[in-house]
């Protein structure tokens, strides 16, 4: 498996390259920021129509982890869905799609400020969801330890000798990991923003996505 | 046409005649399309608008009569001040405005309701302004529309745009009469089909062009350096050059050498001349303070770049210098036409090579120039992304018939071939995204009335797609202040990736001073002043000029002389030097180097094939070298050569050659790189379905936006047929692909591969390290130099590497 394991809490965590993350203890697939449907609340708000490939992407490459894994238990971390219109919307197709991967699991949906309220889907819907010594939860609190989160869709930028390099991160120190963004549609904040600075200890690493998986210090 | 009597009267009052090409345009007045084509001074401006002087003399006219439309800003400004004085000496009753972006909204709105008699604007205003519901009753009794410089707008899709723009105007006013003015170009039917309705004749009238123009090419004691555009050596006896004349325009490829030399010059002017800069980077407050100061006649000399190269009358010019090779033997011409407005007085020019290559390539335009041997590519037919903004335009007017635009869009010359199923794929992407998957069509941007009729579901989105109009792509671009606490005044703009790469401390050059950065505060650059003589220089865009590849096959011929009795000493050791340490490319045999530099191997393939085919070459051989496992990084390609640089050496390039290889590795690997990616970019924004970023429009928090790239990516993979990639595809063949001249390429070098493994830079090589518009190639060697790097860092950090599976 392509990925960069770190401890948090005393346990042992995977950072994958595909953005999610993985603790094999409780066979717990975790992503964040999924933004489902996306393509669909840009037509509805923005008028502009955006390819509308986005959501099987974003599923294919869940069903590509969970083969990979064989997760018992899954929590998406929040803005599952752009908005809660978006997850109405959602093609009959792809509706089906997520009933089957929640098969024979078990399927936490963690509110986001994108999908605040309870959704049409199986699953158990948290506001968020302690599992000593951690606990999950959208959006990270200051002073908070042991915690998981998501929803500021970092990434970070290294400059090596040929060129600067930027990919999605996990950010990650002792006392949190936020993770990047899973959805197709997503942008990245980038690790030196005020946001992200403050809430990481100065030891903190980030650990770029991708093909291949890399921690560095993490770049502020 | 007879002239009224005040005109007669205030040509005679100057004891004036008029010229032979004003008379031909009022005698051809009634023709539904003429082009002039006359040099710059020739009083070709006046000859298109005395037509619409006359008709307007008896007053008689309500409503809007001429409409004037030139590629620059700057240019309606201009032609409105040129066109008020004879107009008011004249006595004449006829209401004078422009309408440029610069204008104010106020009295944009003002103009929608009571249009002047001639309008004076820019294709993007014409557009939006088509795009109003009201644009039948202002048009109403428009009889002319006097396109200027029409060669500059028929070379981008800015001239599609606008003849778009014609074929609606000629169905509100079928009367219009259209006419042309041009410079001096090599193909005046293609400019004369792309001005008049299809298939309307058009008249070409050629004014008589005045005597040769004098050019030279500047001989300094000091020799050019080996390579850079800065052209710093030449500053004692360019000032020498300015010091003898009136007034010197300074002629520039792009913005950061203006800048550069801007700064030199001033270090080096100890007589104090008064000098200025201007190009399209800086404050608008500041551009028109030079250009006043230029009316006044204030100015001894301007350093600029392309902004001043239309024909605004600049005042007694008599003198233009063009820095770095002019790359295009046409708009050589072109800028040297700037010079000495007063008809048949010769035009004075300088070229001022920045490197020995540049010699070279100087000497090979002068010879062409001289011959008036002037280059070009042919234009192409009308590019889809532009036909699908006139759409979204067209609907923001209000409903629409199909049929009916098509019909009106096929009488524009470059759509004339356009299929009506191309036409229903550009409505189709309007409408519904034209997407295989019909996932979220109920929120539809077009629908169909009951009666047929296509309009906007939302009426809201008419203000986007308004927002949206326009072709010229410019790079993301930041604005550049001083501190609060230091008056916070504006500077100019810079690039936001330069401006990304700045960390506090760091000084650049803008509008001709050093700043220190200091921050970014809501997507404005913060500085300060800064005594530093060595600034970090600002990497404007400007424009990348590529040299004809006319020229390119005239430089090959002058490499190949046995000597060079015409070329400056310096350079021909220069050359003698590269066939001493190398060789010097030939036609008919292809000459690649290998070398290593600054940590990375470079080889150099010198087979002068264009900027496209060497482009695409560099594309191939990259994927070549990525499978052969050599981690290529990156490459970059000029007119003659294409300098790739990577992890590896290159041992045997034979193999790199393959035509095969090449050729299937054409088909699959094009649609994966980053050429195809900022193709992509520009076609989906002129397309309508990325938007525009617009100045201050965009947060400076990222989470909500994506790169265009995911979207690319996202097509290529669930519908690698859809209309945007196809567009991409075309788009990409036409500029930046030309795989023909690659295999013109194989079939003229054969096997007859010279290949030099060598431990420096070569001479002819070293220019190359400072082109821009490097590609990178994100492969294998991009996870090695991550992981290198990442396990620095850590080590660097001391925290330990944890284990990665």
């Amino acid at each position: 498996m392509n990925s960069h394991g770190f401890s948090l809490a005393g346990i042992t965590l995977h950072a994958m390259g595909s953005g999610a993350l993985w603790w094999p203890d409780q066979s717990l697939l975790c992503v964040s920021d999924l933004h489902l449907a996306k393509s669909e609340r840009v037509a509805r708000r923005n008028g502009t129509i955006l390819p509308p490939y986005d959501t099987r992407d974003t599923l294919n490459r869940l069903a590509a982890d969970l083969t990979v894994t064989n997760a018992r238990m899954v929590v998406c971390l929040g803005d599952s869905f752009d908005d809660t219109d978006a997850a109405n919307s959602l093609p009959e197709e792809e509706r089906l799609w997520i009933t089957r991967l929640q098969a024979g699991r078990r399927w936490v949906w963690i509110a986001g400020n994108h999908d605040p309220g309870p959704l049409e889907f199986g699953g158990t819907h948290l506001a968020e969801m302690p599992r000593p010594p951690l606990t999950f939860r959208h959006i990270a609190r200051l002073g908070a330890s042991g915690e998981i989160s998501g929803h500021f869709h970092p990434k970070a930028r290294i400059q090596t000798r040929a060129r600067s390099i930027t990919r999605p991160a996990f950010l990650v120190d002792t006392d949190r990991v936020i993770l990047p963004a899973y959805g197709t549609y997503t942008g990245g904040l980038r690790s030196n923003d005020e946001a992200l600075a403050r809430l990481m200890r100065p030891e903190a690493i980030a650990i770029l996505t991708g093909r291949s998986v890399y921690a560095v210090p993490m770049p502020r | 046409m007879s002239f009224p009597q005040p005109i007669t009267s205030w040509f005679n009052a100057r004891g004036w005649s008029i010229h032979p090409h004003q008379q031909a345009m009022l005698d051809r007045a009634g023709d539904p399309a003429t082009l002039l084509i006359a040099p710059t001074g020739g009083g070709k401006t006046l000859a298109g608008f005395l037509p619409s002087l006359v008709e307007l003399s008896d007053g008689t006219h309500t409503g809007l009569h001429t409409l004037y439309v030139s590629p620059l800003k700057a240019l309606a400004a201009d032609i409105k001040r040129n066109l008020r004085g004879p107009v008011d000496e004249m006595g004449l009753p006829i209401r004078i405005e422009d309408r440029t972006g610069d204008t104010p909204a106020s009295r944009k709105k003002a103009q929608r309701v009571d249009p002047p008699h001639i309008l004076l604007t820019t294709p993007e205003s014409l557009a939006l302004l088509l795009s109003y519901e009201d644009a039948p009753r202002m048009f109403a009794g428009l009889s002319r529309i006097v396109v200027d410089e029409i060669h500059a707008l028929a070379d981008s899709k800015r001239g599609d745009q606008l003849v778009l723009a014609l074929s609606r105007l000629q169905s509100i006013c079928p009367n219009l009469r259209r006419v042309g003015l041009s410079a001096t170009v090599e193909d005046p039917a293609a400019i004369a089909s792309l001005l008049a309705r299809h298939p309307d004749l058009c008249a070409v009238l050629t004014a008589d062009p005045g005597p040769p123009a004098d050019i030279r090419m500047l001989r300094t004691e000091v020799p050019p350096p080996w390579s850079g555009g800065g052209a710093a050596f030449a500053i004692p006896a360019v000032l020498e050059k300015v010091r003898r004349h009136k007034t010197t325009l300074i002629f520039h490829n792009t913005r950061a050498q203006a800048e550069i030399f801007f700064r030199n010059l001033w270090l080096a002017n100890t007589d104090n001349l008064p000098i200025a800069i201007h190009h399209g980077s800086l404050e608008r407050e500041q551009r028109q303070k030079v250009e006043a100061a230029i009316l006044r006649g204030e100015l001894r000399a301007i350093v600029c770049t392309g902004t001043l190269d239309l024909g605004i009358d600049w005042g007694d010019v008599d003198l233009i210098i063009q820095v770095g090779a002019p790359k295009n033997v046409k708009r050589l011409v072109q800028r040297i036409g700037r010079a000495n407005h007063r008809y048949n007085a010769p035009s004075k020019a300088i070229l001022v090579p920045a490197n020995r290559f540049e010699v070279v390539e100087c000497v090979a335009a002068l010879e062409a120039a001289q011959v008036g041997d002037l280059d070009g590519d042919p234009r192409g037919s009308g590019p889809l992304d532009v036909l699908c903004q006139h759409i979204l335009a067209m609907a923001a007017a209000g409903p629409f018939e199909a049929d009916h635009l098509y019909n009106e869009v096929i009488t524009a010359g470059p759509y004339a071939a356009l299929t009506r199923a191309d036409f229903d794929a550009c409505l189709d992407f309007c409408a519904t995204g034209g997407y295989a998957l019909r996932a979220y069509d109920r929120w539809q941007r077009l629908r169909q009335q009951a009666d047929g009729r296509w309009m906007l579901r939302d009426p809201r989105a008419a203000q986007k797609i308004r927002m949206n109009i326009g072709t010229i792509q410019d790079s993301e671009l930041v604005k550049v202040r001083y501190r609060r606490n230091r008056g916070g005044k504006p500077l100019g703009e810079v690039e936001e990736a330069f401006a990304a790469s700045l960390s506090p401390g760091d000084t650049f050059l803008i509008g001709g001073q050093v700043v220190r950065y200091e921050g970014l505060r809501e997507m404005v650059v913060e500085v300060t002043p800064d005594a530093a003589r060595k600034p970090k220089v600002a990497v404007f865009s400007g424009t990348k000029f590529a040299t004809s590849t006319q020229l390119s096959a005239r430089i090959l011929e002058l490499l190949h002389q046995p000597a060079w009795p015409k070329l400056p000493s310096h350079t021909a050791e220069w050359l003698a030097l590269q066939r001493e340490v190398s060789k010097l490319p030939e036609a008919g045999r292809l000459l690649i180097e290998s070398f290593p530099w600054d940590g990375r191997q470079h080889t150099c393939v010198y087979s002068f094939a264009g900027r496209n085919a060497q482009q695409t070459l560099g594309l191939l051989l990259t994927k070549r070298l990525e499978d052969m496992g050599l981690h290529p990084l990156g490459f970059v390609a000029t007119d003659y050569a294409t300098l790739i640089w990577g992890l590896d050496r290159v041992i045997d390039p034979a193999p790199l050659f393959d035509r095969q290889a090449l050729r299937d590795g054409l088909e699959n690997w094009l649609a994966q790189n980053a050429v195809m990616k900022r193709t992509f970019r520009a076609s989906a924004t002129i397309a309508g379905l990325i938007e525009r970023n617009l100045p201050g429009a965009r947060k400076s928090g990222r989470q909500a936006t994506f790169s265009s790239d995911i979207l690319y990516d996202t097509l290529l993979k669930y519908d690698p047929d859809h209309l945007m990639m196809r567009i991409t595809r075309t788009e990409a063949m036409r500029g930046l692909v030309d795989f023909g001249r690659i295999e013109e390429l194989l079939d003229r070098i054969g096997t007859r591969i010279d290949h030099l493994q060598l431990n420096r830079v070569t001479p002819l090589a070293a220019p190359l390290f400072l082109e821009m518009g490097k590609v990178p190639v994100q492969g294998s060697a991009e996870e090695k130099l991550l992981a290198d790097e990442a396990q620095a860092l850590m080590r660097q950090a001391g925290l330990q590497d944890a284990e990665t599976a």
